[in-house]
């Protein structure tokens, strides 16, 4: 039986509460962020980061009956909770030269603190701009799927902590069928622009954490066409042996060259 | 789409903006009375929070990429690795053709030092110093990080080893010390190479838009910039008037003039920071100085007298030494410049193609 396990966030269903960055910051005892107003929105998180795993996009459009509000005078809001996407081929575990980054049997990437040494060359291999080295501590940080609980046979606290079950957690395949008929039934239900975000064409192979949103996904800051950086390290490999080659053939006939 | 509803809002139809305003608020009242609740949502002036979303500007405008965290250990790191690394082949090969046995010491020197430097940048980078050996508890032939780790841990004893035979064997010609440095010699050479190269697959292989898009070149570029970077400290220990290591430097500013222009023709999207803002003068300053600066002095140098080509060499070779570490310094920069562009991750702005080749804004 597999234990591969998955989150579906539906924006649909999210109201924009928090919850989950709550649950989140106080089971996993990251930092507080400081009471910062980013001046945009509502969202005063602004983005995912080394002590914010959960953080809710509020992202708000033009008065539009029946896309978040239902007043014509209203602007309409959906919220999505962003998370680490926990790649079925992830870029941040194939760069980490301390295999400190490892797959666990829930299928997530989880970063094993008494490893890493902070070299920080996992922030510049994700595609999402996910994971993220904290200064003080030194050490990259990121959602680690909640792999205490889940080993408990728990839940994840963002999941458990969402009162409108916008953060599915369960069986990955079951929630990629759930994800499927609910994108049939929000278009049978005239939401046409909802559409499933998980790029499977892509090198990342999909994501363990996908998302229903309403309209591009761009505007949630996901990525069209997300690449594991690694898969270029052939290429740059080949133009390194080239500049290797010129490099010791152009020594060579310089010195013999340069005989008299 | 973008909302005009706010501006609508502000316009005053009215002739008499105060009646217009103040008949609102018993419009208000009577709705309160009436309804118990008030539809609306007030006045938003320009300027004022919650600006409406769209495609164009993905989301609010905030990148999504996170930018690089190395600190100023690692362009002097990528600088100091590039010349070590070229200044041992350069040794090995003046040995091999028999050149100056001066020439040979001077460059196993350079070699030597920054070969003692690297690993020290290196470990002062990493968030926990302390568990460097971390990296060598794995071998990780798809991360160019793992791989770069096994570089400079071959390369540093090889090349100190070579440089302390070479120095002992000025005293006692014994064959052990020969074969000794002959040995270390052509490992530190060959793990020089990759000391040249592999900091260019290290940045190409990112999610950082202006890296990624240059790997092809960049190992080139780098290696071209650290071999000139060698021969110009080489030449400014007292070897201005070699004229193998006059005709490397050559090379490598014609190299570096032909890189230059390459990047200043490409029009991609992903390559502004190469050109725009502070990453832009950066970059600039740097070729410039590694290229057609250099390329010119040691051209006038041939045909100057042997006192002025002297001066002319040594400031060529300065400037190439100036240009190597403002190139590497460019393209630090220039990442980070490239990670706060949300548009090239989300394919966006004008002339990005998405990956049908479609353009997506004209």
């Amino acid at each position: 039986m597999s234990t591969i396990t998955g989150f579906l966030t539906d924006s649909t269903l999210c109201i924009g509460c928090k919850a989950c960055e709550v649950a989140c910051k106080e089971w996993n005892e990251l930092e507080a962020d400081g009471l910062n107003w980013t001046g945009f929105s509502f969202d005063n998180t602004g983005a995912l980061g080394h002590s914010t795993w959960r953080h809710v996009k509020f992202v708000e459009h033009a008065p539009e009956v029946g896309h978040g509000g239902n007043s014509p005078d209203l602007a309409s809001w959906t919220f999505s909770s962003d998370v680490c996407k926990h790649c079925e081929n992830a870029g941040c575990l194939e760069a980490c030269p301390t295999g400190s980054i490892v797959r666990t049997e829930f299928g997530s990437v989880y970063v094993q603190p008494d490893i890493c040494n902070g070299c920080s060359y996992c922030v510049v291999a994700c595609p999402f701009g996910v994971i993220q080295r904290n200064k003080e501590d030194g050490r990259a940080f990121k959602c680690t799927f909640c792999y205490d609980r889940q080993k408990a046979g728990l839940v994840p606290a963002c999941a458990h902590a969402c009162p409108t079950e916008s953060i599915k957690f369960g069986k990955l395949e079951d929630l990629r069928m759930e994800a499927r008929e609910r994108i049939e039934d929000l278009h049978r239900r005239g939401m046409e622009d909802a559409v499933l975000y998980d790029p499977v064409d892509t090198s990342v192979g999909g994501i363990h954490a996908f998302f229903i949103t309403r309209g591009d996904p761009r505007q949630y800051n996901l990525p069209p066409q997300p690449e594991i950086p690694t898969i270029y390290a052939a290429q740059g490999w080949k133009s390194a042996a080239i500049g290797a080659g010129v490099m010791a053939l152009g020594t060579l006939l310089a010195f013999l060259g340069g005989r008299k | 789409m973008k909302s005009t509803l706010p501006k609508e809002r502000m316009q005053v139809t009215d002739p008499d903006p105060s009646f217009e305003r103040e008949s609102r608020l018993d419009a208000i009242r009577l709705q309160a009375l009436q309804t118990g609740r008030v539809d609306g949502f007030g006045v938003r002036p320009s300027g004022s929070p919650i600006p409406v979303a769209s495609v164009e500007t993905g989301y609010y405008g905030i990148h999504m990429l996170k930018e690089p965290q190395w600190s100023w250990e690692i362009p002097v790191y990528f600088f100091v690795g590039g010349a070590a690394g070229a200044a041992a082949v350069i040794a090995q090969f003046a040995q091999m053709t028999g050149a100056d046995a001066e020439l040979v010491s001077d460059a196993r020197t350079v070699a030597a030092i920054g070969s003692i430097l690297t690993p020290a940048l290196l470990v002062s980078d990493l968030g926990v110093p302390s568990r460097f050996l971390n990296m060598l508890r794995v071998f990780k032939v798809q991360s160019p990080m793992s791989v770069g780790v096994y570089i400079v841990s071959a390369f540093s004893p090889s090349t100190t080893l070579a440089k302390i035979a070479n120095h002992l064997r000025g005293d006692h010609s014994g064959l052990v010390l020969r074969v000794a440095e002959s040995t270390s010699g052509l490992i530190s050479a060959l793990f020089g190479l990759g000391m040249a190269t592999y900091t260019g697959v290290l940045i190409g292989a990112t999610a950082i838009p202006v890296w990624n898009e240059n790997i092809d070149s960049l190992p080139i570029h780098f290696a071209l910039s650290g071999l000139g970077a060698a021969a110009s400290i080489i030449q400014l220990m007292g070897n201005e008037d070699d004229r193998a290591l006059n005709m490397i430097g050559i090379a490598s500013a014609l190299g570096e003039t032909l890189e230059g222009v390459k990047l200043e023709a490409a029009a991609k999207p992903a390559n502004q920071p190469l050109k725009k803002g502070l990453s832009g003068i950066i970059t600039r300053v740097g070729g410039v100085l590694s290229g057609p600066v250099p390329l010119v002095l040691r051209f006038t140098a041939a045909f100057a007298s042997e006192k002025r080509s002297r001066q002319l060499v040594r400031a060529a070779a300065a400037a190439t030494l100036a240009g190597s570490f403002f190139t590497r310094l460019g393209w630090i920069r220039a990442g980070h410049a490239s990670a706060r562009d949300y548009r090239q991750p989300l394919q966006l702005g004008a002339g990005v193609q998405n990956s049908k080749g479609e353009h997506l804004h004209s």
